[in-house]
């Protein structure tokens, strides 16, 4: 078990919860969504831990839909040579929603991004939260939860017309087209609807 | 930036100082000094992809441009998005091998090896002598395949024709060794879950003994062709700096990290595959731009070729696979004939290599960079979770960090350092 663990519980006390054994011999260490960042903040700075390098985020969803969906953070200390998982448990019927340490950590901004794309995470705080992997219209929901079919919610057919019916502008985010001055050329009607970030619809919100 | 004017002595009209033909109109008719719009203020949008040589595959980069200075880049990827992470849900541990192939398909024998480690880890499977020199050779074949195409893209991007020539050439000689020992050139699927899929052919350790003894040669031409090339110089050198702390912030790996001073490599300091006993260097940057990066891949590419020989002086005799019927297949002939074997292929085929309860991640050092394969597990046959830590999605999120303030075409040489292969930024 990894002695940051206890120094953890010193510091923190009950915002950490158990600790855990991987089989590959890293330790998990479980902490309240809420004291996320300061335990972050704190494993990063203080000299004796000194977590400076964020290895990966992403989330894990069990098949058990009982069980809490998990936002897993690999650190890693490059002097140390030690690693640390931290888990954050989100009731998944509940608002899926942590704080972002992309303020800590520049790299984590895409990660972040791919958890919230991928599992619909959303992340408190992040500069720039945006579909990443799907395009920014993409309706069907969080590809990677665990009940989202295989082959996507959407028939084939669907897919297709969205496909052939896609806005070319909409390729653009508003931000874009303001660089390039174009945001005041295009019709009133499309500006409306890319102001409103305009989405397909499920077939069930009907 | 202000506009930059370009000023020339002209002794007589179209002609330069020294005599010879100036080839630019310097100005245009009727935009004479004084007379030509004022265009400080505004800024360019340009779209550059996802259809575009430059951008190694379907990247598309929206560039804001202040004249030919890039003030912002936003990336927009996932046009190669194929859900491998979803698909491995669905499928057996040895299943998901074929689509390792095809995430970072410039070094499909790395990332195989990647799964297969996870995937033993998880298990508590220990594989054999054997299989861990072939693994080693599987692995650094890959750094070398991998790299020799970042060269020669690299160096078309720049300008230089030659160097690809050179480069692809030597990729296409492991190729064939790769052909000889898995039947494909690409999509390799060369490791399984406690072992191999095959033990290499007898012509394989000649035929790769033959590539480490002259594989050297190319990269001394490469390296008096490029290193001390004005050109080279110019367009690298001091392009895309990233600093020790913004290379750690932005949790860049591999040579990435290396060029910017982090003397971080897995094999040396999470030593997987025995990499501890080898004898090899790690080659580390001082000032973090593409140049350093680039002489970084180079030498990394002769400490391969050093492992790769003491791989084949050291490559034991025996199995490639470990003595386990419960993951191991049993031979086509046994299977055939004899009853128990018949029973544990059929167990395996119908229901799968079943995994005990928990989660493993082990990071591999790929060609890239950290390539991380995360399995969890809830005790059935087909994880919970895949995760891929992919080296180049991450370190491709540093880039409009280290394109801001550069020319247009720097940000296709920073682009070019950075080693992305979409398959393994979309996945």
């Amino acid at each position: 078990m990894n002695p940051s663990v206890d120094a953890l519980r010193t510091t923190f006390g009950d915002a950490i919860g158990r600790a855990e054994a991987a089989r590959d011999g890293e330790t998990i260490a479980f902490v309240r969504p809420d004291r996320l960042t300061d335990v972050m903040r704190w494993l990063r700075d203080t000299p004796g831990q000194a977590y400076d390098y964020l290895v990966d985020v992403t989330a894990v969803e069990y098949r058990d839909r009982e069980r809490a969906l998990e936002v897993v953070y690999f650190l890693r200390s490059l002097e140390r040579h030690a690693d640390l998982r931290v888990k954050v448990e989100l009731d998944p019927r509940g608002e899926l929603a942590v704080d972002s340490v992309t303020p800590l950590w520049a790299g984590a901004n895409w990660l972040e991004r791919e958890v919230y794309d991928m599992f619909g995470v959303t992340f408190r705080g992040h500069p720039d939260l945006r579909r990443i992997l799907m395009w920014e219209t993409y309706a069907e929901g969080y590809p990677l939860r665990k009940d989202f079919p295989l082959r996507g919610r959407f028939s084939r057919a669907e897919q297709v017309r969205q496909a052939l019916n896609a806005n070319p502008e909409a390729h653009y985010s508003l931000e874009e087209l303001s660089i390039a001055e174009a945001f005041d050329e295009v019709p009133a009607e499309m500006r409306e609807r890319l102001r409103r970030g305009e989405r397909g619809k499920l077939p069930f919100d009907e | 930036m202000s506009k930059r004017t370009v000023e020339l002595e002209l002794a007589t009209p179209g002609l330069d100082a020294r005599g010879q033909p100036a080839r630019v109109p310097l100005v245009a008719r009727g935009l004479e000094p004084g007379n030509e719009p004022d265009l400080g203020g505004e800024h360019l949008l340009i779209n550059l992809g996802p259809q575009h040589p430059a951008t190694h595959g379907v990247l598309r980069l929206v560039v804001e441009l202040d004249g030919e200075m890039v003030v912002r880049v936003i990336p927009h990827v996932g046009y190669l998005h194929s859900g491998f992470e979803k698909l491995g849900e669905y499928r057996h541990y040895n299943q998901i091998i074929p689509l390792t192939d095809r995430t970072d398909y410039l070094s499909p024998m790395a990332n195989n090896v990647g799964l297969a480690l996870a995937a033993e880890q998880l298990m508590g499977i220990e594989i054999t002598p054997r299989c861990q020199v072939l693994r080693v050779i599987a692995c650094e074949m890959s750094r070398i395949i991998s790299h020799m195409v970042w060269l020669g893209t690299t160096s078309i991007d720049l300008g230089a024709f030659t160097p690809f020539l050179w480069a692809f050439q030597e990729r296409e000689r492991i190729y064939d060794l790769q052909e000889m020992w898995t039947g494909a050139r690409l999509t390799t699927s060369v490791t399984r879950v406690g072992g191999l899929m095959a033990d290499v052919p007898d012509a394989f350790v000649p035929g790769l003994r033959h590539f480490t003894n002259t594989f050297p040669n190319t990269l001394a031409e490469i390296d008096r062709v490029l290193t001390r090339n004005a050109v080279w110089a110019g367009r690298t050198q001091g392009i895309g700096v990233m600093t020790k702390a913004e290379a750690i912030t932005y949790s860049l790996s591999g040579p990435m990290l290396r060029a910017s001073g982090v003397p971080y490599d897995v094999r040396k300091d999470k030593p997987y595959l025995g990499y501890e006993t080898y004898d090899f260097e790690v080659p580390i940057g001082e000032h973090g731009d593409v140049y350093d990066r680039y002489l970084l891949r180079l030498e990394e590419c002769h400490q391969s070729n050093r492992i790769l020989r003491q791989a084949l002086d050291r490559l034991p005799d025996g199995p490639i696979n470990v003595d386990d019927p419960r993951v191991i297949l049993p031979s086509k002939s046994r299977a055939m004939s004899d009853m128990e074997a018949m029973i544990f292929h059929f167990k395996q085929v119908m229901e799968g290599v079943k995994a005990p309860v928990g989660e493993a991640y082990v990071g591999i050092e790929n060609p890239k960079g950290e390539l991380g394969n995360y399995l969890v597990s809830d005790g059935t046959a087909k994880p919970v979770r895949w995760r891929i830590r992919p080296p180049s999605f991450i370190n491709l999120s540093a880039l409009p960090k280290m394109a801001e303030g550069h020319l247009l075409s720097d940000l296709i040489a920073i682009n070019a350092s950075v080693d992305i292969v979409m398959g393994e930024v979309d996945r």
